[in-house]
């Protein structure tokens, strides 16, 4: 079981109070139906499916119950780093730096 | 006293006899023996027949690694443990223990015939053979293979036992009890860390406990062993006994089964049988120390073969000596020591056979002093003997020749191939291992865990040296948490360290296609079956593996995989780190499913959640079925009647006059905010914004990909205020998706969502005379049907009670729902029991609000839909709000695939027969087809009903709208039912029964 720190609780925590909610920074568009049907479809369907670090949202579910992003290396299930909804996507490069 | 015993040798209590039985004879052991133990000191070494072959075996090791004495052990009925391996089952006064795998007994096997035609069983012969004739595999091959694979039986009876579960945590967890890894828990200690140590032996100590004769710092092993465990646990040390560390899991979580009561004679009631421990640790030191190997020569797995290392145990631990008359084979100079600790207590060894040219001087002079006659540089090409070894056949190696061979009588074979470090927790986490190319085995090297390994799980050798890297690593441990440390320093004397030389199969001088050299014994699986494997195509050692079942069986290759992989990498001609190691999983050994489990069994598996009604419902009569995690009353039959029986009355009894429902389990969810209406916009179909505070609208949920998520009555209390209604296993679904789209997509809308399902307890009433009851315990509101219309809601009291009052219906008929505190729930509903009998009033259960719903049409999300259905196709698309720009699956609603031609779509379905269909049941269009037949869609509800007057159903079929009227065909086992397609509402389309 991983241990994974909500940033809205501050608090490094077992992986049964949250539930996985997909990739992240996959935002709605403001306007649906300016899309064409290809372009909704990969919004709907394609996701990235990386082997490393990938982007991805999680739910302080049996906790605060917010949403958060986080950077998970999907090889090694470590957790690169955690943060808040809305919050920018952290430098890649410098992440995976900062791990080794 | 046998003759194999040995007086005051070994930690076996010797003045107290323990009395069991083996397969109904008595057995006479001592306190402290394991079965095996007592079993060898009464010269049994045959405990078990093979999985394949049914070939005689004997206990080959003294640990959990242990491939052939598996046994059943039980203390009464329900409490039979199938394969315990009998190295680990401790004795105790009673215990019943039977040899498995055999009939009619261990002695004389019918299944041993399977050996004798061995040539039609090679590596992969499942593959192979049972193909043909196709019709027998259901009828003839399938079920003789099931009847004799497998090794023990499983039990038949409930297991009256319980099992604990506790959470653990500590800085610092050692696994092995060893002296690397007492050791680290000495440096560790005094370093100021929380320790565990935890062993899965009866006693800590490890390779101390099969070594008397090593000195430590001065001190004689054994009392060594006595106060530093005294020592340790003065320091503050938890050490945790026959509790196998069975899985470590990423981030330092690693599992123990600690066996609790199975060595007691005589367990107490509130004593679980085992507890699981989940352990969190800051540091985890690995000192699980290493497996001896067998080797690999024909006719290596006869009982009384044994590992030397595991001869040495039962001498210097247990007392026993494992034979009279011993040859010794090995290419490890561990095993010498074994041949003379045994020939000093009166086993004769008649031979030491060394696959090497040169061997240290010291065993030499040691083995000549003793009159051993020693033979280096030979190979072992066969034995002999059916439930016993006695003889062996070697023979010299000059270059790469092997020459003439030679019979050597014996009772007893003590074979070492050298030792392979235990890295399987190790490597749980996808740790990474390099290959030794000197001891052509892997070792430990990269990990991500907070992780130390130490002793011989990385490949030291010998009692100092593993003291010495244990010290360093419990420090190193202490260090990484920011605690200073020190190792301390050991002395050891009389230290026995060796090394050996790694083997692949021995040379032979016979055809190599007649040997049988056993590699995975528990799977019979030889040499010759890994070569034939690669022969026909395998390349990867995981395909080899599974085409051989080399390291499949329940030993987990402990023994195997690297014999296994030295020899399938010599038949390919790849250097073995090339061709790799399999994957090593979770459990390390062989784990119950008791402790698995816990304390979620029974009752307590799952939780079930209980409205505030429902016992009322348990009190009268009611039979529940489980809904979500809800427990909901299904019928109240009167006494007598069967479901369809009390459906029916319930039914009747509902559209004469009125019905009772409890639906506090429906999910309910408080909308709040300046934004809600704005929310409820953008999530649901409908259009909210003109709905008027104190009426109701049907709302219908999507997921962004079009499709039916969820759906329910929604009242909008006031401006800024939605009551939401969803199903009741979609309550929690919403929620969250609700939270997903606020929180994330439209964080600048101003809402509060609050769960409120079990704030409120729900009671519908249905039928023409709800009005009539409901009325009188009405205040403040006027509930004519011109002030009151269907689809209103209202703030009110119902009997004193503050109430949400919804007029709503799922049945057709004038309804209302009824919400109050769920305090109040029971209080209410006994009320209108009361005041309901004057009109027949019937309390109805799901069942019949199933019905009464499907006679109206109205469908129910994961029942008549299944997440590949369209509004559209569900016939509803008059729930969309055609005119807002945007709602969540809007924009999917024009995707190529939903607006083409095609889709399923639900419709009425009435067979011709007037049968009543099965729900799931499958549709064709042509009954006369050729099978496999098309498919064309699937019947989703099916009930018997009154107010149609014949059984009705619904269904999802392709193009089903423009198919009304046509007839379809649903193919059942013993006939084809005709059905013709219809609309889905059978009664009342005009909905005057809800104008009333």
């Amino acid at each position: 079981m991983l241990l994974i720190t909500c940033p809205y609780c501050q608090e490094t925590l077992p992986e049964a109070e949250f539930t996985y909610a997909g990739e992240a920074h996959i935002a709605r568009p403001a306007d649906p139906s300016s899309y064409s049907d290809e372009a909704w479809r990969d919004f709907l369907f394609v996701r990235s499916n990386v082997k490393g670090a990938h982007f991805e949202r999680w739910r302080h579910f049996h906790g605060c119950g917010r949403f958060f992003n986080a950077v998970r290396d999907t090889v090694t299930d470590r957790f690169l780093t955690v943060y808040k909804a809305g919050e920018p996507k952290p430098d890649l490069a410098k992440l995976l730096e900062d791990a080794e | 006293m046998s003759q194999y015993r040995v007086q005051g040798k070994g930690r076996v209590s010797h003045g107290k006899p323990v009395s069991f039985s083996f397969d109904g004879k008595t057995v006479t052991g001592l306190g402290g023996d394991t079965v095996a133990s007592a079993l060898l000191a009464q010269g049994t070494h045959l405990m078990g027949r093979s999985f394949k072959y049914h070939r005689p075996r004997g206990v080959v090791t003294a640990g959990s690694e242990e491939p052939n004495a598996l046994i059943g052990t039980s203390r009464g009925p329900g409490r039979f443990e199938p394969n315990t391996r009998a190295t680990m089952a401790e004795i105790w006064p009673g215990l019943t223990a039977t040899s498995q795998n055999r009939w009619p007994s261990l002695e004389f096997d019918i299944g041993a015939v399977n050996d004798r035609m061995h040539k039609l069983f090679p590596a992969g012969f499942y593959y192979k053979t049972f193909m043909w004739p196709k019709s027998f595999w259901d009828k003839v091959y399938e079920p003789v293979i099931r009847s004799a694979a497998g090794l023990g039986v499983s039990p038949s009876v409930e297991d009256p036992d319980h099992y604990a579960s506790r959470y653990l945590h500590t800085d610092v967890l050692i696994v092995g009890g060893g002296p690397a890894g007492l050791a680290a828990a000495r440096s560790a200690a005094e370093a100021g860390a929380k320790v565990t140590l935890v062993d899965e032996n009866t006693e800590a100590g490890g390779s101390l406990l099969s070594e008397p004769g090593v000195e430590i710092n001065g001190q004689p092993a054994w009392s060594w062993l006595e106060s530093e465990l005294a020592s340790l646990t003065a320091l503050g040390v938890t050490v945790m006994t026959r509790t196998t560390a069975i899985g470590y899991y990423h981030q330092n979580m690693v599992g123990l089964c600690q066996r609790v009561t199975d060595h007691l004679a005589a367990p107490q009631d509130d004593q679980p049988r085992e507890r699981l421990w989940r352990v969190r640790a800051e540091h985890v030191v690995l000192a699980q120390g290493a497996l001896e190997k067998p080797l690999v020569f024909d006719g290596n797995d006869r009982p009384g073969i044994v590992l030397a290392g595991s001869a040495l145990t039962y001498l210097n631990r247990y007392g026993v000596r494992v034979g009279n008359a011993a040859v010794v084979v090995t290419s490890h100079d561990s095993a010498w020591f074994t041949a003379f600790d045994l020939a000093a207590v009166g086993t004769t060894i008649n031979a030491i056979v060394d696959t090497r040219e040169a061997v240290r001087e010291d065993l030499l002079a040691q083995a000549a002093a003793l009159g051993i006659e020693v033979l280096t540089g030979h190979t072992v090409t066969g034995t002999s003997g059916r439930l016993r070894v006695n003889s062996i056949r070697v023979n010299p190696i000059t270059g790469s020749t092997v020459g003439q061979g030679r019979d050597i009588a014996c009772d007893c074979v003590l074979m070492s191939g050298g030792w392979t470090p235990t890295l399987h927790l190790f490597s749980h986490t996808k740790s990474k291992l390099a290959w030794d190319a000197e001891g052509k085995t892997f070792l430990p090297a990269e990990t991500l865990e907070d992780c130390q390994i130490a002793g011989a799980g990385r490949g030291l050798w010998g009692i100092e040296a593993a003291l010495v890297d244990g010290a360093e690593m419990g420090a190193k441990a202490a260090s990484a948490l920011g605690k200073a440390a020190a190792s301390a320093t050991y002395s050891v004397a009389s230290d026995r360290t060796g090394t050996g030389e790694a083997q692949k199969e021995l040379p032979t001088d016979k055809d190599l296609t007649s040997t049988r050299a056993f590699v995975d014994f528990q799977n019979d699986v030889t040499a010759k079956d890994l070569r034939l494997a690669v022969r026909e195509g395998m390349r990867s050692i995981e395909h080899v593996k599974r085409y051989t079942t080399n390291g499949m069986a329940t030993d987990q290759g402990k023994m195997s995989n690297i014999n296994g992989l030295n020899i399938a990498a010599d038949a390919l001609g790849k250097p073995a780190p090339e061709v790799g190691l399999t994957t090593f999983r979770p459990p390390y050994t062989p784990t119950t499913f008791g402790a698995l489990c816990g304390y979620h069994k029974g009752a307590h598996f799952d939780v079930t959640r209980k409205t505030p009604i429902d016992p009322w419902a348990e009190e009268n009569g009611a039979v529940f079925e489980p809904v979500a995690q809800w427990r909901r009353a299904r019928y109240f039959p009167n006494t007598g009647e069967d479901m369809d029986t009390a459906v029916m009355r319930e039914c009747i009894a509902t559209r004469a006059s009125v019905g009772m429902f409890d639906a506090s389990t429906l999910g309910k969810i408080e909308v709040v905010g300046p934004d809600a209406v704005e929310f409820m916009n953008r999530m649901y179909t409908n259009p909210w914004t003109k709905l008027a505070p104190g009426k109701c609208r049907y709302g219908l949920l999507l997921g962004e990909d079009g499709f039916i998520r969820d759906d329910g009555v929604i009242g909008r209390l006031s401006d800024d205020r939605f009551h939401v209604t969803t199903t009741t296993g979609g309550a929690a679904r919403v929620m969250d998706m609700m939270e997903d789209y606020l929180q994330t997509e439209w964080p600048d809308l101003n809402v509060w969502l609050t769960s409120t399902t079990e704030q409120w307890a729900t009671i519908a009433l249905n039928g023409p005379n709800a009005r009539k009851l409901l009325e009188p315990f009405v205040e403040g509101l006027d509930l004519s049907a011109e002030a009151f219309p269907h689809m209103s809601n209202a703030i009110c009291t119902v009997a004193g009670f503050p109430a949400r009052l919804f007029r709503v219906s799922f049945t057709g008929e004038l309804g209302f729902e009824i919400n109050v505190p769920a305090r109040h729930g029971q209080a209410l509903w006994e009320k209108l029991w009361d005041a309901g009998q004057q009109y027949d009033i019937c309390a109805y259960g799901t069942e019949t609000m199933h019905v009464l719903r499907a006679e109206k049409g109205y469908i129910i999300v994961g029942q008549d839909t299944d997440g590949t259905v369209t509004p559209h196709d569900a016939g509803i698309s008059w729930a969309i709000g055609k005119k807002k720009p945007d709602f969540v699956g809007k924009r999917s609603l024009e995707r190529p695939d939903i607006v083409a031609p095609g889709r399923k779509q639900l419709v009425g379905l009435l067979t011709q027969d007037g049968s009543k269909l099965e729900e799931g049941a499958q549709i064709v269009l042509d009954p006369n087809q050729p099978i496999p037949m098309k498919m064309v869609g699937h019947v989703t509800s099916s009930y018997e009903s009154d107010a149609v007057g014949k059984p009705i159903a619904f269904a999802v079929i392709e193009g089903g709208f423009d198919k009304i009227g046509e007839t379809v065909h649903i193919p059942m086992p013993d006939r084809t039912i005709a059905a013709t397609i219809t609309g889905t509402v059978f009664y009342d389309p005009a909905g005057d029964r809800l104008k009333m």
